[in-house]
């Protein structure tokens, strides 16, 4: 009986971590779904999706020895993995700024009560050591329409923060 | 008039070229009903190209006037044997394909085209568009080169501060 896992490995970056685990994986029989291997402050971070008839036990003991070789840490979830029903975004927001403490919190929290379902963020810190500046990218839904998002963006961005929203309309051919 | 089956990626036929129009008879015009139909039928269709349903000729159809938030348009446009023959202005939009279900992309296409097509009867005509618009005939003449919208990805990542300093 096959069934999905989600397995999340973090660790120090360097190059030929994917090729190796997902050699190691096919080599064990598992099929890959959908993964995002960021790197995040110099650390290697991956999510990987993972179909393996077999139970997490032996998933788990798997992959272990791999992570380990590559001094990565090892985290094993079974999941229940919806493919072919992607969320399509309809709105893009970009917020940048020098200061960045609270920052986050106050602009998705009033986005959320807009009505936005956040299905893609990334965040970076960029700039220089003394002049850090933050930057934020977030793709998601608007259940309750774009102008309702504006408006809540309107009211939360303050002086030095660079707040933009943009509809994104998918064309379809 | 009748619905037609599309062809879904992997199907190989998909990347093939497709040939030029050379008869504009009654057997033309009723395959482009058939196509029309074909388009009106998938959800949020703006555009549809012949080899999407396994004609391989140099047949697109677009029409950008249904769109949920309006956009300059030509309306119902029939554009056989296009020829794109001017491009400026750059921009990514993000695009999806009735050929490639349950995924959207990045692409970058030119923002403002120029092009000539012949109609149903044969009759060439100019036309210029831009925004929406001229993306929905990038991506379908793309079509008729066995080119797909996945051939031309971006990275999601890179395209937003880019975009807004270099287009100025
Ligand atoms: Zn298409």
């Amino acid at each position: 009986m096959q069934h999905w896992y989600m397995l999340t490995l973090v660790g120090k970056d360097r190059p030929g971590i994917v090729a190796h685990l997902s050699a190691a994986l096919f080599d064990g029989g598992c099929n890959l779904g959908e993964a995002s291997m960021m790197r995040l402050g110099g650390n290697f971070t991956i999510m990987l999706m993972v179909e393996f008839d077999g139970n997490t036990h032996a998933l788990q003991q798997m992959v272990a020895s791999v992570a380990e070789s590559m001094g990565l840490h090892l985290h094993l979830d079974r999941i229940n993995a919806q493919l072919h029903k992607h969320l399509e975004p309809d709105v893009r927001i970009t917020v940048y700024g020098a200061d960045k403490a609270g920052i986050v919190a106050r602009i998705t929290g009033a986005l959320a009560e807009a009505g936005l379902h956040i299905l893609d963020m990334d965040s970076s810190v960029a700039g220089t050591a003394d002049k850090p500046i933050y930057i934020m990218q977030i793709e998601g839904h608007a259940a309750e329409g774009v102008d309702s998002l504006q408006s809540a963006l309107n009211v939360v961005a303050e002086k030095g923060i660079e707040a933009h929203l943009e509809a994104i309309d998918t064309m379809i051919g | 008039m009748a619905k037609l089956e599309i062809l879904t990626y992997p199907d190989e036929r998909l990347k093939q070229e497709s040939v030029p129009v050379e008869v504009f008879d009654e057997e033309l015009r009723g395959f482009l009903a058939d196509l029309e139909e074909t388009m009106r039928a998938g959800p949020g269709g703006v555009g549809i190209a012949a080899p999407q349903v396994g004609r391989f000729a140099r047949i697109v159809l677009v029409d950008c006037s249904v769109t949920r938030k309006p956009v300059p348009n030509h309306g119902f446009m029939v554009l056989i044997n296009p020829e794109i023959t001017e491009w400026d202005g750059m921009k990514v939009g993000r695009e999806g394909c009735m050929s490639v279900p349950d995924y959207t992309g990045n692409v970058i296409r030119a923002e403002r085209i120029t092009f000539s097509a012949f109609d149903g009867d044969g009759v060439r005509h100019e036309y210029q568009c831009e925004g929406f618009e001229a993306r929905a005939v990038q991506h379908e003449c793309d079509h008729l080169d066995g080119m797909l919208f996945l051939d031309r990805l971006v990275s999601r990542r890179n395209d937003l501060f880019r975009r807004k300093v270099y287009q100025k």
